[in-house]
């Protein structure tokens, strides 16, 4: 306010007041802004995500087909159906085999890449982008190349196990085999974006505890179980429920593995139960109401499943650190 | 490198010529890479890329390649012959697959980005009641299985009539909890509080503040969002299996409807489509692949 003529006093009452509800507008503006950002988040996820989780659990208690359309409330008779269900049973257990066949050796290869990726490197750049190579491609991708790998008679698994001695497998009607190269092609693709985030765990431990236990005499090996595993515990927890909530839906490497089969082998030696809610749901009967009943099983199955991993590696960590 | 295998009495002479590196003695000793770590990850970067790049060499080769023992380790002359016969397949799924995954990716990625940075710049800087406990709620979402409620979204998409179109694989997948956790976990760093007071004072509404300040300053956590959202939605493959048919085809349903349909008769074609999908990501992979690293590792770096 450098001018020397001074307002006459009505036009500056006049302006307070307008600065008044500007500040009052303001305020309002201040306050409601925050909801108005957030709230595309909320109102799309409310549509697409909350709803319906919250419409399976409804849908889940009729009988209900895409054909004949809602045939009315039935109570639990879904749930009580799938407890006699043997085809479910066969899934869950598939489920189950493949999704321990796969997480332990992965968690464990990728603690042991972190742990060598976490080592002054030449070509650090080029090792990590190999390893994370596999996560760029797709589980239809992986699942046909992988496929030729496996392949009946002539495929390469067959070509490198002759060679070593190793009689052949029937990869997709035997039930052993066909889990274990359904759980390689799952390892294939995750190990290295386990390994990454471990060793962005590992790179924030202080180096001197390191140095400590080496003055110490503790070995690699030694301080690799006392300091780092403990120290990246939270990352591990984290990975294991994730590789939990991935490793139960398993569906697109079975699928695509098996040629397309939703059933997964000839005797359902592959099918999960993620590929069983689709047969239901999708093919056959589709039976709606049952498909709900089914994914929301395997939803409990999923929290009960990831919460006895967490205790379970919590606690074995734990011990190693005492 | 050189420094860490030279001889250590030269260290009095010449000071360290970067300081973040570790001393000597056995701090550094303890840190070398020995011939048996390089061993071990020249194994497992080998068995990470070999089945990429033998899914290339058989993309170039004829039928008989694929198997061929022991395997074929150069490229042939035929992939010209077996992309065209891919364009051909199954009345030229292939190309309106890609086309169709390019719309699809592209708009998810934009949206994820924009809807994200503003969720998030709210998250980590305004204040409002509730803040906590919704963003816990959001992250509470990263980890329900999104397969809970695919039965559901699909009676959702049969309602509004949009199975079989490309709306019903966009609309539900335009926000993500991922997506507002990464930008937050970014805007508390990068972002000052004075730049918000700053713009405040000069009258800015939130809006602005959040348009002109902000989002410049959230670029590169931005950058990385769209890349990780990109390539995600690029090979997403379950809900489109469920909502669409081949007359709608993403491009991992093209490469899974033209294997089922020619996995026995015709496997060079087969796999020329597949690395045809692949290449995408991975050209974006070898461009940009410091980034995607460095949001993966960032984003798992949590508390």
């Amino acid at each position: 306010m450098t001018t020397t003529t001074k307002p006459p006093p009505g036009e500056r009452r006049q302006r307070t007041h307008r600065r008044r509800i500007s500040l009052r507008l303001g305020r309002f503006e201040v306050k409601a802004a925050p909801y108005l950002f957030i709230s595309p988040f909320f109102i799309l996820f409310g549509i697409f995500g909350a709803f319906p989780i919250i419409f399976t659990v409804y849908v889940s208690m009729f009988d209900w087909t895409l054909l004949a359309g809602n045939q009315g409330f039935v109570g639990l008779d879904n749930f009580s159906r799938l407890l006699g269900d043997s085809l479910f049973w066969n899934a869950l257990r598939n489920t189950f085999a493949m999704f321990i066949i796969a997480t332990v050796p992965q968690l464990l290869l990728a603690l042991m890449i972190a742990n060598l990726l976490n080592r002054t490197l030449r070509a650090r750049t080029m090792f990590r982008m190999g390893i994370l190579a596999p996560y760029t491609t797709s589980l239809v991708a992986v699942g046909i190349v992988f496929g030729f790998i496996f392949a009946e008679r002539y495929g390469l698994a067959t070509y490198l196990l002759e060679m070593i001695g190793v009689g052949q497998f029937n990869w997709r009607n035997e039930q052993l085999p066909a889990w274990a190269a359904i759980s390689i092609m799952v390892d294939w693709r995750w190990t290295g974006y386990n390994a990454l985030i471990y060793l962005a765990a590992m790179q924030a431990i202080p180096r001197q505890l390191y140095e400590a236990a080496a003055i110490d005499g503790a070995r690699r090996w030694r301080q690799f179980w006392t300091i780092t595993v403990p120290l990246i515990k939270p990352t591990i927890l984290f990975t294991v429920i994730l590789s939990t909530i991935g490793g139960m839906q398993l569906f697109t490497e079975p699928l695509v593995f098996n040629y397309g089969r939703i059933q997964g082998g000839i005797g359902r030696e592959s099918q999960t139960v993620a590929m069983y809610v689709y047969e239901r749901t999708f093919g056959g009967t589709f039976h709606v109401g049952y498909g709900a009943a089914i994914s929301l099983v395997l939803f409990l199955i999923i929290i009960l499943v990831a919460l006895v991993n967490f205790t379970l590696v919590r606690r074995s960590i734990r011990t190693a650190e005492g | 490198m050189s420094t860490l295998t030279s001889d250590p009495k030269r260290t009095t002479h010449t000071p360290p010529r970067r300081p973040t590196r570790p001393r000597r003695g056995v701090g550094s000793r303890l840190w070398e890479a020995s011939p048996l770590t390089y061993l071990a990850l020249v194994i497992a970067l080998v068995l990470s890329v070999f089945p990429i790049i033998w899914a290339f060499l058989m993309a170039t080769r004829d039928n008989r390649s694929a198997y061929q023992v022991p395997p074929p380790l150069l490229p042939g002359g035929d992939f010209a012959d077996n992309v065209s016969r891919v364009l051909d397949a199954e009345n030229g799924i292939f190309l309106r697959g890609l086309v169709n995954s390019a719309i699809v990716a592209g708009i998810i990625t934009i949206s994820v980005v924009f809807f994200s940075s503003m969720a998030g710049f709210a998250f980590a800087k305004l204040h409002f009641r509730g803040r906590t406990g919704l963003m816990l709620f959001i992250i509470a979402t990263m980890m329900v299985p999104t397969q809970l409620a695919i039965v559901p979204l699909y009676l959702i998409m049969i309602r509004l009539d949009w199975t079989d179109t490309l709306q019903a694989v966009i609309v539900p997948f335009l926000v993500n909890g991922f997506g507002v956790f990464l930008m937050r976990q970014y805007a508390v760093t990068a972002i000052s509080d004075e730049l918000i007071e700053a713009g405040r004072v000069d009258g800015c509404s939130t809006w602005r503040i959040y348009w002109s300040l902000v989002l410049p300053a959230l670029r590169p956590a931005a950058a990385v969002l769209g890349l990780l959202t990109f390539m995600l939605q690029w090979n997403e493959f379950i809900w489109p299996f469920v909502v669409l048919t081949p007359n709608t085809p993403t491009v991992q349903l093209s490469i899974k409807i033209i294997s089922a349909a020619h996995y026995t008769t015709d496997y060079a074609m087969v796999f020329a489509s597949t690395a045809l999908a692949m290449l995408p990501l991975l050209v974006v992979f070898v461009v940009f692949g410091k980034q995607i690293i460095s949001g993966i590792m960032e984003g798992s770096v949590k508390e």
